[in-house]
């Protein structure tokens, strides 16, 4: 073999593995060989384009310049093209951060996803990794609480809690050990952004919690996973094993003196375990039923000690937080809300996906600009703002801003901001349907209402003719009983189709 | 089955803490493909549980089967986003194909279909997930191509 070795950028991420990527990889490894042309090949995340993956890149002297999807039929005219100075090809994209759907954002948390490869902490290091956890290093742990006080971070796992205060509280609660958790079992339909960070860029978590620990004064982090994503299983187990050999987790942090052990927890196909307290359970070795709150969490959590539950997309901001300072993340944002938020577009649209835009953003921005307007032969008929207990709204409000407090007026909340984007095609009563049948399946049990409640719902929702009388009443008392937010929100898809889909209950 | 000093084994990989039972349960259905019954009290008995309170956590998760599963596993996203871009026909057609239904295993013992809710690949679906590999972007006709290409 001569010459320089040609560097090639393929993800791994399991989205672009599920169309094909490592076939492509294959392909790529074989076309090199056969040619007698050295090869680096970079397994990274992916930047999220998802309808361009595989989207395979290519250095060249202009930077990396992008070829997708790309079939292994197509893999040698690719290389012939990519090789000659990023030549053209039909499937040629150019630079990736050019394509407008990714220049249209400012992929901050996502900055590295599909760039480095997720599991070389020299790369992460050298595109600006592990400065937050230095400068936190440097300051009092009240000065860290502080800080993400002030930067106006809420919780991104549904809830909005802000972060400040629950990290306030748990490192004043008294009582020790404490813990940290992250709650990655990002169970709502629609949304992936938490799965696409933890394959490409898992070392930003890691460095969130170790942050975290440091805030609090916890030495002890877990960090639990749904099952149902083994591709980021894998990823942050060999990714917390790169960081205990750089000696950046265990009993001495960089040199520091303070200690921090993460623990990756699975899940086991429940989704009512990413509700904080049932996922507490589930990290103690029991069923993930949820507590009755107070005590919080904060005070009285893992084995009865202060815990820091946050979700996972939470921690991910907390080292830029740290590195470039509150103001800085307090002044992205429009429409009076601060900050930038991943939401999550699925559905009837051309290009769906994660798209890392201002908080506020409306749902029709999200399909108009992007997500590449509704796919050919269907038109916006209404959509989910917030994974399967937010609701269901019609396209004729689809300009309201898509944040906390925004929704609530009408019976609906942007949560996890999973959103799905149903058109004439979708019966509204058999999405409502759906929905009911999926919390009947994932109820606990644990309380009467949503135990029975999901049950009659489904068995009355089944009906030709809705008795919407008696589901408003069986609605009032799962929203005013439950003992947690599965049963509390389980009735929002009921009264959505009821209070604005009239047209689909005949 | 497993022999018991085996069982005894995965629990002190994670020095036998009741806190680990559900990675205990994922280590023991990982190298046999299910959990058997009779390892429950071996299980109580090595993290000082109750047989009640070890048959109640594996009892509560959808993960743990106590029966070897079908040869091969076959998943299909039957959640929101996968329904919005037609699911429920890719279900349909594979309950027909295999002549099962969700939750059971084919009579000649080849695949068992399950439900999954949500895998994550909400801009590729409708997604399944076969013997473990994720698939995005699936038909018909690419289901019947899976299953019928060698495991």
């Amino acid at each position: 073999m001569t010459g320089a070795p040609v560097t090639i950028y393929l993800p791994r991420d399991a989205a672009a593995l599920s169309v094909g990527a490592d076939e492509v990889a294959d392909a790529v490894v074989a076309e090199a060989a056969r040619r007698g042309l050295p090869l680096r090949l970079v397994r990274t995340g992916t930047r999220g384009a998802l309808w361009l993956e595989p989207l395979l890149e290519i250095a060249t002297p202009d930077g990396r310049i992008g070829y997708g999807p790309v079939a292994p039929s197509d893999v040698a005219a690719v290389l012939d093209a990519g090789m000659a100075g990023g030549g053209p090809h039909p499937l040629r994209l150019g630079r990736p951060e050019e394509i407008p759907f990714l220049a249209r954002q400012q992929r901050l948390t996502f900055a590295r996803c599909g760039i480095v490869d997720p599991l070389d902490l020299a790369d992460y290091e050298r595109h600006g990794g592990l400065a937050g956890l230095r400068a936190a290093l440097a300051l009092a742990p009240a000065e860290i609480v502080e800080r993400v006080t002030a930067s106006g971070l809420r919780g991104r796992g549904g809830a909005g809690f802000p972060a400040g205060i629950k990290w306030r509280t748990a490192a004043q609660a008294p009582g020790a050990p404490k813990y940290i958790v992250c709650n990655a079992d990002e169970g709502d339909s629609g949304t992936f952004a938490d799965r696409i960070l933890m394959e490409g860029d898992p070392s930003l978590l890691i460095e969130g919690m170790v942050i975290a620990g440091l805030a609090v004064g916890a030495e002890e982090g877990f960090v639990y996973i749904r099952s149902e994503y083994p591709h980021a299983i894998a990823t942050m187990r060999a990714a917390i094993a790169a960081w205990q050999a750089a000696g950046l987790l265990g009993a001495d942090v960089d040199g520091s003196g303070r200690a921090f052990r993460l623990h990756l927890r699975r899940g086991a196909g429940a989704y009512i375990c990413g509700e904080e307290s049932a996922m507490i359970e589930s990290i103690e070795g029991k069923r993930g039923l949820p507590r009755h709150r107070p005590p919080y969490v904060s005070v009285n959590g893992i084995f009865g000690r202060p815990t820091l539950v946050n979700n996972i997309e939470t921690l991910y901001w907390v080292p830029e937080i740290l590195k470039k300072g509150a103001a800085w993340f307090a002044d992205q944002g429009k429409n009076d809300c601060k900050g930038l938020r991943s939401y999550s577009v699925s559905g009837r649209v051309k290009n769906p996906g994660v798209k890392l835009v201002p908080a506020g953003t409306t749902a029709r921005e999200l399909i108009e600009e992007h997500s590449g307007g509704m796919l050919d032969g269907h038109s916006f008929k209404g959509y989910l703002p917030g994974g399967p207990s937010g609701g269901i709204l019609p396209a004729e409000m689809a300009d309201i801003p898509l944040d906390f407090g925004q929704l609530e007026k009408h019976g609906s909340f942007v949560g996890s901001h999973a959103v799905v984007i149903l058109s004439d095609k979708d019966d509204m009563k058999d999405v409502a349907l759906n929905l009911l049948k999926f919390f009947e399946d994932e109820s606990c049990g644990q309380c009467t209402p949503c135990r029975n409640g999901t049950e009659k719902a489904v068995k009355l929702m089944q009906q030709p003719n809705w008795d919407t009388d008696l589901l408003e009443e069986l609605s009032a008392v799962m929203a005013d009983a439950s003992i947690c937010g599965l049963g509390q929100a389980a009735p929002n898809p009921i009264r959505s189709v009821m209070k604005y889909f009239p047209g689909d209950l005949k | 089955m497993q022999s018991q000093p085996d069982i005894v084994a995965i629990c002190r990989r994670h020095d036998s803490r009741p806190d680990a039972l559900l990675e205990i349960l994922h280590d023991l259905q990982d190298s046999l493909g299910h959990v058997p019954q009779a390892a429950l009290p071996a299980i109580a008995a090595e993290l000082n549980l109750s047989r009640a309170e070890v048959h109640g956590t594996f009892s509560f998760y959808h993960d743990f089967r106590d029966r070897p599963p079908g040869r091969r596993m076959l998943q299909v996203c039957r959640a929101e986003a996968c329904q919005a871009v037609g699911c429920e026909a890719l279900a349909g057609h594979a309950e027909r194909r295999l002549g099962t239904a969700f939750g059971e295993t084919s009579a000649d013992g080849a695949v068992t279909l399950r439900t999954v809710y949500c895998l994550g690949n909400c801009a590729l679906g409708p997604a399944v997930m076969l013997d473990g590999r994720l698939h995005g972007r699936v038909t018909a006709e690419r289901l019947d191509a899976l299953l019928d290409a060698p495991a």
